[in-house]
């Protein structure tokens, strides 16, 4: 990859801003009784996302677990719509009938959203398949948590990718907790990255927290993967900050482990980058943290007033 | 501009809630993802951040007040310099009115008119372009599948012992050398892998026809079958569409035992997203697989082991297709109606010759075809004609095809009816081995004999 250019600085922390901020006013709409069901949030994990991000072609696919909204903005894609979906809109990215863990954008190469553990891993590698059955040069970035690395179906389709020498990159995001349980309670061996050892898959194991590793290691993995080797596995190691949904008050982990993670917070880590780096001023700064919190505040109204899905709609999209 | 905290719903079942602490104090500069309060809620005790920035004007309720209803305004932050106006009682927002939604008594499960294509089931005895040669039903199915494999490039095969065994029913014979390794893939003995896989694919715009050695082993990919390919044009608000064909044998072969015997029919009818055909002869396996694979949308193909053998004319023209969703009145009849599909057509023909020969009773005989959507409208039509009415289907009793059938009728044509509907399935356990456990556990003729005797009150 070349060299971060300043203007490269400056969007990933606006977007890794983008993502936080919509998080925290999608908390809000939640306690309003505006958004409901499930809803997971990725404050914490941002440098992840954003740092495969920095390194994506926009013809690349992209899948994803449930914990999809920041992948969403990532990708490029509208934070109003995002947020109508989360409220159940029509004016939602799947016309207010999937909510926050079922959406997807066609048109942007975005397929979802997967609310079953580990089914997006197949289905990524379907997707990749597809890539290389049509003699294109694209990947496909399949995004795992480390609850879905003991789910069978991802061994199965690390299998089949090693096998046909799929293009696609496994990222697994550990967070540290599936729901309440801590990888050390789930996984046997710790080192998820390794998992695919036993298919000829190469691994590593990255820092998430910082979004200058993630593009270090996105940038050399998406290379290899690119070029016809095969898969490629990148465990990020990374944190949430709050709880696995909305209702649960994480009472499974320690204030300190929290508090610890927060010292290395991802968007911390790039304002200070920026400022060292002369990339911004304060004053510039500042202004990138009003527009993005005017930005999802007019996201929140856009889908606080945007109508419910039509009676009608309830027998559409059944079949094509 | 000063703005309202409000007391958040915490969890999906949360009305009220105690404010337990204070993180904050009056006067204090919050900042988006500062911590404010604790909160008790009905499940546990939660902190809450702020999303809004500027000066703690006003806290309104003390630590330790309990039974705050939710979205009751806590405190209020703003500019200083502005006056603050302090609403006595935020609004409780209902969320959704509760609309008086007018519900049929019953929830009727109810074919889209664009789910129907209004051409009818083409008969064979008028078919003008019948081969003058009989071919084997698993000729037919890899016939069709060559045809659309040549038309078009997107189309795929994978599955297990599909390529280079040439199909553990010899199925997908010769595809392999006609169309290479990157189009006929053998895959491992990882149903729940390879079927995502294909999910994936079609996602992605490709046509994979995916083999199931049996739809037994389906049952290891049911979820990629129901979350994924069934659900997600709903999900995705109608952009993504998963053109795919699940095809292999089901039901019972010969004594295989109870693992490998069964009878899925019902299990796929049931579900909304999914197509479900199932075939019963050469000539309309090979018009019902053209359907299945240009369709747009996930297809359950249900074949039978013991039908592959089965021998009879087809129509050769490389465009000749069979409209899903339509049945096929096998048989004209006046005295009684019996609908079947699959192997259990030959039997029900085999018991009408002998309703007639014996009894002198006319059976009328609908070979369903397609399972879902149901061709309820043929049904009904015979059933108003002859006003007797049984099923029979090789699967169990519970909830089967039969069943719905059973109900669409009562409901829809109960003063047409003479007697009740019966229906004719296998036992209700799971498959014998021994070979005359075995015949007991499958519908029998006798035992159509008997249901449609007992339809016609003749002892």
């Amino acid at each position: 990859m070349n060299k971060l250019q300043k203007a490269d600085y400056i969007k990933m922390y606006s977007f890794m801003l983008k993502i936080r901020r919509f998080e925290e006013r999608a908390a809000q709409l939640y306690g309003m009784g505006k958004i409901g069901g499930f809803c997971h949030l990725y404050i914490g994990q941002e440098a992840v996302v954003v740092g495969i991000l920095m390194t994506i072609d926009k013809n690349d696919s992209v899948v994803t677990t449930y914990r999809d909204h920041g992948h969403m903005i990532a990708r490029g894609l509208d934070p109003k719509r995002i947020m109508a979906e989360l409220t159940g809109r029509e004016d939602g990215y799947s016309a207010g009938k999937g909510g926050s863990m079922h959406m997807f954008s066609k048109e942007n190469n975005f397929y979802g959203g997967h609310g079953i553990v580990g089914a997006q891993v197949p289905i990524g590698t379907g997707i990749a398949f597809t890539h290389k059955y049509n003699g294109e040069k694209n990947i496909c970035r399949t995004y795992i948590g480390d609850g879905a690395m003991n789910n069978g179906q991802v061994f199965e389709a690390f299998n089949l990718a090693a096998l046909w020498k799929l293009p696609v990159l496994y990222i697994i995001e550990n967070n540290k907790y599936g729901m309440g349980t801590s990888v050390d309670r789930a996984a046997a061996g710790l080192d998820l990255y390794k998992r695919g050892e036993a298919f000829g898959i190469p691994g590593e194991k990255v820092d998430g927290m910082n979004v200058f590793s993630v593009i270090e290691a996105a940038d050399k993995a998406g290379k290899y993967v690119r070029e016809g080797n095969g898969p490629y596995i990148i465990e990020v190691q990374t944190y949430r900050y709050r709880g696995h949904s909305m209702s649960d008050p994480a009472k499974y982990r320690t204030k300190e482990e929290l508090d610890n993670y927060k010292q290395t917070d991802p968007i911390e880590i790039v304002k200070a980058e920026i400022l060292k780096k002369k990339i911004a001023t304060k004053d510039e700064i500042e202004k990138i943290n009003k527009d993005t919190l005017e930005e999802i505040k007019n996201a929140a109204e856009f889908a606080t007033n945007s109508p419910f899905p039509k009676d009608s709609e309830l027998y559409t999209d059944v079949y094509l | 501009m000063s703005t309202e905290i409000l007391m958040p719903a915490l969890s999906p079942t949360m009305t009220e809630g105690n404010l337990s602490k204070w993180l904050i104090k009056k006067g204090d500069t919050v900042k988006a993802g500062d911590l404010i309060a604790e909160i008790e809620t009905d499940k546990a005790t939660m902190e809450v951040e702020a999303v809004d920035e500027g000066v703690v004007l006003d806290l309104l309720f003390k630590e330790g007040e309990a039974n705050i209803p939710v979205n009751k305004a806590i405190a209020i932050i703003g500019d200083p310099k502005e006056k603050v106006e302090v609403k006595k009682e935020a609004p409780i927002e209902k969320v959704i009115e509760e609309k008086k939604i007018e519900k049929n008594i019953e929830t009727k499960i109810e074919n889209k008119k664009t789910d129907i294509i209004d051409t009818p089931s083409p008969k064979i005895e008028e078919d003008r372009n019948l081969s003058s040669e009989e071919i084997t039903m698993r000729q037919a199915l890899r016939d069709t599948m060559a045809e659309e494999m040549r038309k078009d490039n997107k189309v795929f095969i994978l599955g297990e012992e599909v390529a280079e065994y040439q199909g553990a029913y010899k199925v997908t014979q010769g595809l392999l050398q006609e169309f290479g390794k990157e189009r006929v893939l053998d895959t491992p003995i990882s149903e729940h892998g390879f079927t995502g896989l294909a999910v994936g694919a079609a996602f992605k715009g490709l046509r994979p026809i995916l083999e199931f050695m049996t739809f037994n082993f389906s049952m290891q990919a049911i979820d990629q079958i129901i979350n994924s390919a069934a659900k997600t044009l709903y999900m995705s608000g109608g952009q993504i569409n998963c053109p795919i064909v699940f095809r292999g044998p089901n039901g019972a072969a010969a004594q295989v035992a109870a693992q490998h015997s069964q009878d899925f029919s019902s299990w796929y009818s049931q579900v909304p997203g999914l197509k479900v055909i199932a075939p019963s002869t050469p000539y309309n396996a090979k018009g019902l697989l053209r359907s299945a694979i240009s369709d747009p949308n996930p297809v359950i193909f249900l074949e039978n082991e013991i039908l592959y053998g089965l021998k009879g004319p087809v129509n050769n023209d490389i465009n000749f297709s069979i409209p899903i969703g339509k049945a096929n009145i096998e048989k004209e009849g006046k005295d009684l109606t019996i609908v079947t599909y699959s192997i259990m057509l030959q039997k029900s023909k085999e018991a009408a010759l002998r309703l007639k020969e014996e009894y002198n009773l006319d059976t009328e005989i609908i070979d369903l075809q397609t399972l879902r959507p149901l061709d309820t409208e043929t049904i009904l039509n015979s059933v108003k004609k002859t006003n007797r009415l049984i099923t029979v289907e090789e699967s169990w009793p519970f909830g089967s095809v039969g069943s719905e059938i059973a109900n669409i009728v009562q409901r829809d044509a109960f003063d047409y009816l003479d007697s009740p509907v019966i229906k004719v399935n296998s036992a209700d356990v799971p498959m014998p081995y021994a070979l005359s456990l075995e015949k007991l556990y499958l519908p029998q003729v006798d035992d159509i004999i008997n249901a449609a005797k007992k339809v016609s009150y003749i002892k």
